[in-house]
């Protein structure tokens, strides 16, 4: 993978925050930009990266497989992640995972077969006080209710036929 | 009503803009702070303020300042603590969300007391929207003077910068925010030397926790000594908490700190009761890490007196039969709740976010998810609840970062006042997966029928 010429420049406009020599601290945001463009951490992605700060691929790895919001798997268009800690569990949190799971076929963990969806369960996402929730892409669905997940996935379905 | 400082103007309309910010007092303590003080006077006034790092710690902000080192020649930095990830915890969020502009005031004052030319906001990954929010005040202050070069004429030059983690609970601990922050793992650094001596990039760091930074707004503006006469003793200012669980009316809601934990959960002014007509059976009053409580001990001390919303009466009797105000996040279970699930869900989150440093965190999250799912799920043996006993005691106070103590108190909480429902739990394998354990002698006293 390659970043454009505009992106190129978002990275140098993030390494600029930092002070000079430091650029390795613009890792975690050049890694999301990665991630945004592809859906996922390769290694190729990974290598591209360091070669952009000047890093050995290792330090790279190492980071990508820290922290959690780094795919380093394929996923499916939409990915669902449930909020699954005390206070959404409180809230029903296990059954909203159990009915998108029975919706769509799949297991915490798993990918739809037509590569739509993924549902994944992840630990506290501070929105205890409007769960249960899930994260979708950039934003929170809260207030999860069964009819509020089935107008969820109706939506994705609707916007992946649009732009295919 | 109490005293409001932080939300007191969240409801105007188009307050998380420049415009309606400003022309409802936005930036005078800005304005106060650059033309009428030094920074060593701001750093007295929040020493004289009583302020309290919001964060979960408690500790005094202005002590914290006054550490920073100030060696010639080497910048020193500020950063932001946005990295709000204690399950029960979302009041930040909330800030950021809907007042941005006091957050960038705040951190304007902060910076110029702290002389950080560069100061960071790091913010958990998850909240990915808000960066967007903030980089539009930021971009607003910077447009109408208050952030950039030569600010209000005073010499002094800031900007603030957005670092968005990547999903890591652990960043919220200082050195690992810093390590993160430096493109690397968030694995905590061992302490000495403290980020005051030797923080990001080896320079002088301070990070404060957002509602913090907030909070020297309404410092600066009513002045230290106001500041202070508001709450009780040395819970000084107003407190954000972050309800919620089984009550009617969950959110963010900014206490003044003399308000009893009844009031605060009965009361329609914040938490409006628990929902549905149930019972209060228990509450974790300060975030998953600080201890449980049970319904009797939450609403009196053991020694029968009224407890208050604050650092000193909540953590009145220790852990033996108090608990903590930690970050503020209000967690109400009602009488259908099962503190044996609900302790095994707080494990299994402590085990999915320990670092892997230290051995008896990494190892002892594992085993305590592992034994409380067996004991969920009624395959747990009458020696589990020792075993799990000596499991947390062996984590707390053995690791470089409180992530050990935070994973170990809540499980010695639930086992030392839900004893009875753990073993329930062993004794009935079959029925614990069909009902819960009730209210056995837990409830409100107010309505245990003699």
């Amino acid at each position: 993978m390659k970043f454009s010429e505009e992106k190129l420049k978002k990275v140098n406009e993030i390494i600029a925050r930092y002070p000079e020599g430091k650029q390795k601290s613009a890792l975690l945001p050049v890694l999301h930009m990665a991630q945004e463009q592809l859906g996922w951490l390769s290694t190729e992605a990974m290598d591209y990266v360091a070669s952009l700060l000047n890093l050995e691929p290792i330090e790279v790895y190492e980071v990508a497989t820290f922290y959690s919001m780094y795919n380093l798997k394929p996923i499916g268009k939409y990915l669902f992640e449930v909020c699954q800690t005390g206070p959404c569990m409180i809230k029903g949190s296990d059954d909203i995972v159990a009915y998108i799971g029975d919706k769509l076929g799949i297991r915490p963990g798993e990918t739809t077969s037509d590569g739509l969806f993924t549902l994944k369960t992840v630990e506290c996402l501070g929105a205890c006080g409007y769960a249960p929730m899930m994260q979708l892409g950039k934003h929170y669905k809260e207030h999860l209710t069964k009819e509020k997940v089935d107008a969820i996935i109706e939506e994705c379905r609707k916007n992946a036929a649009i732009n295919n | 009503m109490g005293v409001k400082l932080l939300l007191d103007k969240a409801h105007i309309e188009g307050i998380r803009y420049y415009d309606a910010y400003r022309k409802n007092g936005g930036y005078t303590a800005v304005e106060k702070a650059f033309k009428t003080m030094n920074p060593e006077a701001i750093v007295e006034e929040v020493k004289k303020s009583g302020l309290r790092g919001r964060g979960g710690a408690g500790f005094p902000t202005g002590m914290k300042w006054s550490f920073i080192a100030k060696p010639e020649g080497i910048p020193r930095h500020l950063i932001c603590n946005a990295d709000e990830s204690e399950p029960g915890t979302f009041k930040d969020r909330y800030l950021m969300e809907f007042i941005p502009h006091l957050l960038i005031e705040g951190l304007i004052i902060s910076s110029y007391a702290l002389g950080s030319n560069v100061t960071y906001i790091y913010i958990r990954g998850e909240y990915a929207w808000i960066p967007d929010i903030l980089e539009q005040a930021i971009h607003e202050a910077r447009a109408n003077g208050w952030l950039g070069k030569n600010i209000l004429g005073s010499g002094f030059d800031c900007e603030i910068y957005v670092h968005r983690g990547a999903g890591a609970y652990i960043c919220g601990e200082e050195t690992a925010l810093i390590e993160s922050l430096e493109g690397k793992r968030g694995n905590p650094r061992i302490k000495p030397p403290f980020p005051a001596l030797k923080g990001v990039w080896d320079r002088p760091t301070v990070v404060n926790n957002v509602e913090t930074l907030a909070a020297v707004v309404p410092v600066i503006n009513i002045g230290g000594e106001a500041y202070a006469k508001i709450g009780v003793g040395r819970s000084a200012g107003t407190k954000l908490i972050s309800a919620c669980g089984n009550i009617n009316k969950p959110g963010v809601y900014e206490i003044d700190m003399t308000i009893s934990v009844e009031e605060f959960i009965y009361s329609d002014e914040y938490c409006g009761g628990i929902a549905k007509g149930k019972r209060l059976k228990a509450c974790i009053p300060g975030g998953s890490s600080v201890p449980i409580l049970p319904a009797n001990l939450l609403l009196k001390t053991a020694k029968g007196e009224t407890r208050y919303m604050n650092y000193e009466s909540l953590s009145d009797g220790g852990f033996a039969t108090g608990s903590m105000m930690g970050s503020g996040g209000f967690i109400v279970l009602d009488e259908d709740q099962c503190v044996v699930k609900h302790t095994y869900t707080l494990a299994r989150f402590y085990r999915h976010e320990s670092c892997g440093q230290c051995s008896p965190c990494r190892e002892g999250t594992l085993w305590m998810d592992k034994i409380l799912k067996n004991i969920e799920t009624g395959k747990g043996k009458k020696t589990d609840i020792d075993l799990l006993w000596d499991v947390q005691r062996r984590i707390e106070g053995n690791t470089i970062c409180p992530l050990g103590d935070a994973a170990a108190w809540p499980v010695a909480a639930a086992i030392r006042h839900f004893r009875d429902e753990f073993e329930w739990h062993v004794n009935h394998p079959q029925e614990c997966l069909v009902r819960n354990f009730g209210l056995a002698h837990y409830a409100d006293p107010r309505e245990v029928v003699a």
